[in-house]
């Protein structure tokens, strides 16, 4: 499958009273068209800010991306005047946030917010606009979609608002969704519906997808290709199977130890990850997990590690990739 | 195209509705000041736009007979040095009064508005070169400014708007930047941006009638504070210029001569002003409490 999008060295760091921050320090990686790419790591390894800087959303100042290139669809990204970047935002790309609650303008009906958006990227007229929310909204499952459009945001409730989001993200025939955290703010019950509703969308309709998460188990079930990330840096990526069953890098290993899995065998010990994320704006030459990882040796403090192949597909950066596996193996 | 798994329906609740008639005498027992106000603000809208039906003569009627004659049944508040009939000018005196208050408080709180929420919303240089400037013409009372673009400007009804309405636009803007600064911050915005909307449709659409109350607010405020200024201005002989019938000017004619021999002269016209400006204001407080959700209790 062609290419849809690839990121290439992005580098992404603000500037704060307390130095540079380096929320995204040189990250590669791509997305085919119609493939689910999930991109995991705990809070604040760069992965929003990633994303965000793919639609240029970076608040500027403090924000900016130093170094880099965004090629989506043949174009840099990063070097279109703001009026094709706005084409892109909604029209080719679109993003759906993390907070179901607050996405959505309070002070607007929900009609007006969708056919505002279709509209503008697609050139419908009011009438056109209205039948294809009306479509949009029965596809995202809402009922009665024609009186749910004269409403209001707060006669919704949080998973309602999720789905609008959706439709909205759908409304202009995007290329890529990127999906910040979906279902953070949701609870478990209606976290699924989203899911698989988002996975049978993008599906039917081609639309390729970024989840961002930190919910492993998404990962699993939802996601075709993983990149884990830490402290700004992809530090593994592979298929979801690869990453998932056979893990190259212990902070993966040490994601997987700290979930509860229905696959391995009951009574299992959940093992947490020790210590505290580094702060990024004191980030040494090392490797940046070596701090909290049992099988630091001295070298890592020297440089940090190289992205390498494993076996095809799947990469990881840790100098000892290959001794983990056995050392697992012997563990247990 | 394969199905959602589960469709939400559910019931609105809706809250019986009172009738209008009912639901005006509500909220008149819970804001018996603003009812005042409003009462106040109506009448001066019916006598502004009525005052050619309303008033017993002309304005400009000079009756000669009957200079400074004291208040009797045909002269209701009595006449002023030239015989015009007192009643009838502050009923007329209603028009100019109006006229300059909305007009200054809209075209003040409005350029505001945009102002302040631009500033919100681009931030850095741009916000600090418009505070800093909105700093500088805020170091001035509003009666110096005014005075100082009038005596740039010359006299008369445009140009007193013009001078009163400069001094509104930065007090506006402060207040509602504040508000569109917490607005800046919620998700929705950076959605709309992620929808490729331009700034000036994100500021316009999606910001500004989110700070709607605050602009409300500083409205009512300012028609207030406008006809007193325009009052003051026009006493002072910078403002409206007669013969057009306005508070100030009947004011300025009356109140030093005729203070002791004929005081209906100056009296009615600052008994005017006073209501007026009292009235707005108490309907102004009204309209706050009513818009803000947390002194909304009882």
């Amino acid at each position: 499958m062609p290419r849809l999008l690839e990121v290439e060295n992005l580098k992404t760091q603000f500037e704060t009273g307390a130095g540079i921050v380096k929320a995204v320090d040189g990250i590669s990686y791509y997305v085919d068209e119609g493939e689910t790419v999930a991109i995991v790591g705990e809070s604040g390894c760069g992965k929003s800010v990633g994303a965000m800087s793919i639609l240029r959303l970076i608040p500027d100042p403090p924000g900016k991306i130093v170094d880099g290139r965004i090629i989506f669809e043949g174009r840099n990204v990063l070097e279109l005047p703001d009026s094709e970047i706005r084409k892109i935002r909604g029209g080719q790309i679109s993003m759906v946030f993390q907070e179901p609650m607050t996405s959505l303008n309070p002070v607007l009906t929900i009609g007006l917010q969708l056919t505002e958006t279709m509209m503008l990227h697609l050139g419908l007229s009011q009438d056109e606009a209205d039948k294809r929310a009306v479509e949009l909204l029965g596809m995202v499952g809402i009922g009665e979609p024609e009186r749910r459009l004269k409403q209001y945001p707060h006669q919704f409730s949080g998973g309602m608002r999720q789905r609008v989001m959706i439709a909205l993200a759908l409304s202009c025939k995007p290329k890529l969704i990127i999906a910040d955290e979906p279902t953070t703010a949701l609870d478990v019950t209606i976290q699924a519906q989203i899911l698989e509703l988002m996975r049978n969308l993008t599906k039917d309709m081609g639309v390729a997808l970024i989840i961002i998460t930190h919910n492993l188990g998404v990962v699993a079930r939802y996601a075709e290709r993983v990149i884990v990330m830490y402290a700004g840096k992809i530090v593994e990526m592979g298929t979801a199977k690869q990453v998932y069953h056979d893990p190259h890098h212990p902070y993966t290993i040490g994601l997987l130890n700290s979930v509860p899995r229905m696959d391995l065998h009951r009574g299992r010990r959940l093992v947490p990850i020790e210590g505290q994320p580094p702060d990024l704006t004191r980030l040494d030459e090392g490797c940046s997990y070596r701090p909290r990882c049992r099988w630091a040796i001295d070298k890592c403090a020297a440089s940090f590690p190289p992205l390498e192949a494993i076996d095809g597909s799947q990469i990881a950066a840790c100098f000892r990739k290959d001794e983990l596996e056995k050392d697992l193996k012997s563990a247990s | 195209m394969s199905t959602p798994q589960a469709t939400i329906e559910f019931e609105d609740i809706e809250l019986p509705k009172k009738p209008i008639p009912a639901r005006i005498w509500d909220l008149c027992k819970r804001q018996p000041l603003g009812a005042f106000g409003a009462v106040v603000v109506i009448a001066m809208i019916i006598m502004a736009v009525f005052a050619n039906v309303v008033s017993p003569y002309d304005p400009e009627r000079a009756d000669f007979a009957n200079m400074l004659t004291a208040p009797n049944i045909d002269y209701w508040l009595g006449t002023d040095a030239f015989g015009r009939d007192i009643l009838t000018r502050i009923i007329y005196g209603a028009r100019t009064a109006l006229f300059v208050g909305f007009a200054c408080a809209f075209v003040g709180a409005t350029g505001g508005l945009v102002l302040g929420v631009a500033s919100a919303y681009f931030g850095g240089i741009f916000d600090l070169i418009v505070q800093r400037i909105v700093d500088v013409v805020m170091a001035f009372p509003l009666i110096i400014l005014a005075l100082a673009v009038v005596a740039t400007l010359g006299t008369g009804t445009e140009n007193v708007i013009i001078a009163i309405t400069i001094p509104f636009i930065p007090q506006c803007a402060r207040v509602v930047r504040s508000n569109a600064l917490a607005i800046r911050e919620i998700p929705y915005v950076d959605a709309a941006r992620a929808l490729g909307f331009s700034d000036s449709r994100i500021i316009l659409r999606h910001m500004v009638p989110n700070v709607m109350a605050p602009y409300l607010i500083m409205l009512t405020a300012f028609v207030g504070q406008a006809i007193l200024l325009e009052a003051s201005l026009s006493y002072l002989g910078m403002g409206v210029q007669e013969p057009t019938p306005a508070w100030g000017l009947m004011l300025q004619g009356g109140a030093e001569e005729f203070a002791e021999s004929a005081p209906w002269v100056p009296i009615f016209p600052g008994l005017a002003i006073t209501l007026a400006v009292f009235g707005f204001n108490l309907f102004g407080d009204a309209v706050r409490d009513l818009l803000d959700p947390k002194l909304r209790t009882r």
